[in-house]
């Protein structure tokens, strides 16, 4: 039987409020960490809609690109009025693929040119980012 | 007067040599010396902020044991990544005695951490134990009439509680410019992300948000940024060799990126091999439009 | 056997008596396993005999080169001898040593997070995790200076966490090491010249002619340490 890489949604909602050690209803859906986020344009869903889904229950959101595209800058978690610190969450949407073995970046399809220029400070965040 | 337990971090060993060279000088200069932490390791560069994430805590728990096999009561980074990395965990750890005890039982070829070490960035030491009248004390070649950037980013300043300064108006490199003569240039962007380790997979990403953050310098005819970030440094550098070469920027305006212990060697009058080509020629160019007896 | 009492050890889970005191390797034959592959030079130095083992009351895992370790009493073992980890491909005189060289060929160094596991299965009791950050921040040198009683067994790569191949990582750190920083050895460019230009080519063509028990002859009586000059 192959092995099933699927990431389970159930319980999506205490997971990620597990993982992150954040109160997800505390949000009330104000928009400052959307608008304090500078990567919104790449980002499928805005930081707050991703909150939003999950606090719905909504397993969608696994698939979003959010947290691949956030760089942790925390820019969102010092302006949030109800202190939900929102790269938490985001960690923990990424652990919970990463835990499956659903990478984001795979180092074998980074070319060796592309390795040499980047200093070694960039390579391990990312892989510890987006690599399980 | 002790030594300052240093924690270089990868960068200042490779490719951000000209940081801690710089480094080391100046604070050998104002009177205190720096001690490499001895058997040091990568401290993981990113913070795991998943609570059950303890296997990434590791890196930096076991140079907290090592720095107290040598009792000292305290870590200094310069590299504001390894700074926040370290501080991060140590915020934890130092506090959450399970997680600690899980992390010591995992590393059983260590001796246990105690929980106890501080993790200080370098500008909280010049800041509040050299103190800037000594800097300025120090100071031979002030940096008159240069217009600097403080470029602060992310991890100086955040998340809340972590980083050295108020994240909304930060002043502590602002402070530590003027005290090097230099003239600070404030913009929206002195808090504002680089792309950080985007530029891995998203090079366009990190070009595009380091681009924002030298516009907003020229167009406030800052002549330099100074980082205390190798990877702001790298992402700042890389958009601004790109820029150049596609003649959306123009070298004479385009500011210097520089580390802020180079700017402190050249205001203190440190060999100047210890300075960039670039960063010497805009300091030298500000010297010379300025006018005598200043 | 003598009297002495046997020694009761586990290979893969079948428990076998074997006379104490003698090499796992040793036990594993008195058991009836013949090594095809797994065994090499049975001295300690060629790492193809990896074996992991716990012991009866000790959670931990240990680790062992099979012809070096002695069998004890409630040991749980089984072999590891092969690592699946292709070397990277390089052409040596075509690196440039002051580039991150070992990043570009092993770029998973840079997820290594210090856990040391590395290190904890080094039968050479090799420092693994502290050569792994030195290739991290581009030290050759001390990436040499730590790997070089380095045997190649394989047993770091196969528990590291972060899927590093150390021992090929350091190997590649010593290459480029010898090749920019070490002088050039002038006997063997010498040597290497006058075989190229047709010398020991009578010997060897000799060698090349002979059939397999000639040669087995000759290799047994062959010299293995010159008698120094002048001993008695």
């Amino acid at each position: 039987m192959p092995r099933q890489r699927e990431v389970s949604t159930e319980r999506l909602r205490e997971r990620v409020e597990e993982m992150s050690g954040e109160k997800l209803f505390a949000c009330y859906q104000c928009g400052m960490c959307s608008a304090a986020c500078p990567l919104t344009e790449e980002m499928d869903r805005l930081p707050s809609q991703v909150i939003r889904a999950l606090q719905l229950g909504d397993p969608t959101v696994i698939e979003s690109n959010a947290m691949w595209v956030c760089a942790s800058c925390f820019a969102c978690e010092v302006r949030c009025p109800k202190g939900v610190d929102l790269a938490k969450l985001m960690e923990a949407l990424r652990q919970i693929r990463l835990r499956r073995s659903l990478d984001w970046i795979s180092l074998d399809e980074l070319p060796r040119e592309r390795i040499r220029e980047l200093p070694q400070i960039a390579l391990v965040a990312s892989l510890r980012k987006k690599a399980g | 007067m002790n030594a300052i337990t240093y924690f270089p971090g990868c960068s200042l060993k490779d490719s951000a040599a000209s940081f801690e060279r710089s480094t080391v000088a100046v604070m050998e200069r104002l009177g205190h010396p720096l001690e490499e932490l001895p058997r040091w390791t990568c401290c993981g560069t990113v913070a795991a902020l998943a609570t059950d994430d303890l296997m990434h805590l590791v890196a930096a728990v076991r140079n907290f044991e090592r720095a107290q096999k040598i009792e000292a009561e305290e870590i200094v980074a310069p590299c504001a990544m390894c700074f926040n990395t370290l501080r991060q965990v140590a915020m934890r750890v130092n506090v959450d005695v399970e997680a600690r005890d899980k992390i010591n039982a995992f590393m059983n070829e260590e001796e246990d951490y105690e929980g106890g070490v501080a993790v200080r960035h370098l500008l909280e030491i010049l800041r509040d134990r050299v103190g800037w009248d000594a800097i300025e004390e120090k100071v031979t070649e002030p940096l008159f009439d240069l217009p600097v950037s403080a470029y602060y980013g992310c991890t100086l300043v955040r998340p809340s509680g972590v980083g050295i300064d108020d994240p909304a108006a930060p002043a502590v490199l602002g402070d530590l410019l003027e005290a090097l003569g230099a003239t600070v240039v404030k913009t929206p962007f002195d808090t504002e992300c680089c792309g950080s380790y985007q530029v891995v997979d998203r090079r366009d990403l990190a070009v595009d948000r380091s681009l924002r953050i030298l516009r907003a310098a020229i167009t406030r005819g800052a002549a330099v940024i100074a980082t205390s970030c190798p990877l702001c440094q790298y992402n700042l550098e890389e958009a601004r060799r790109g820029a150049l070469a596609e003649g959306m920027l123009v070298e004479a305006t385009a500011p210097v990126v520089a580390y802020f212990t180079e700017l402190m060697a050249a205001a203190m009058g440190l060999d100047e091999e210890l300075l960039p080509a670039d960063l010497r020629a805009a300091v030298v160019r500000s010297r010379e439009t300025t006018p005598e007896g200043v | 056997m003598t009297d002495e009492k046997p020694t009761q050890i586990f290979i893969m889970g079948k428990a076998y008596d074997v006379p104490p005191g003698v090499t796992i390797m040793d036990a594993m034959e008195y058991a009836g396993y013949r090594f095809v592959r797994g065994a090499g030079c049975r001295s300690g130095f060629c790492g193809a005999c990896g074996t992991v083992y716990r012991k009866e009351g000790d959670y931990r895992f240990e680790f062992a080169l099979a012809c070096q370790e002695m069998v004890q009493d409630g040991m749980h073992l089984t072999q590891l001898p092969f690592t699946p980890a292709p070397r990277a491909a390089y052409e040596l005189p075509s690196l440039d040593s002051s580039e991150n060289v070992l990043l570009q060929y092993y770029p998973e160094i840079a997820r290594c997070v210090s856990c040391n596991t590395c290190t904890k299965a080094c039968p050479q009791d090799l420092e693994v995790m502290e050569y792994v950050q030195a290739a991290l921040r581009g030290d050759l040198a001390e990436v040499a200076a730590l790997s070089f009683d380095c045997i190649q067994c394989g047993l770091c790569a196969m528990r590291c966490p972060a899927d590093i191949k150390h021992y090929h990582m350091a190997q590649l750190a010593r290459r480029l090491l010898s090749v920019s920083a070490s002088p050039v050895p002038e006997h063997l460019t010498e040597r290497l010249k006058a075989m190229a230009s047709g010398a020991c080519g009578e010997e060897l063509d000799e060698l090349v002619g002979l059939d397999v028990d000639a040669l087995k002859e000759r290799y047994s009586a062959r010299e293995i340490e010159p008698a120094a000059e002048g001993a008695a």
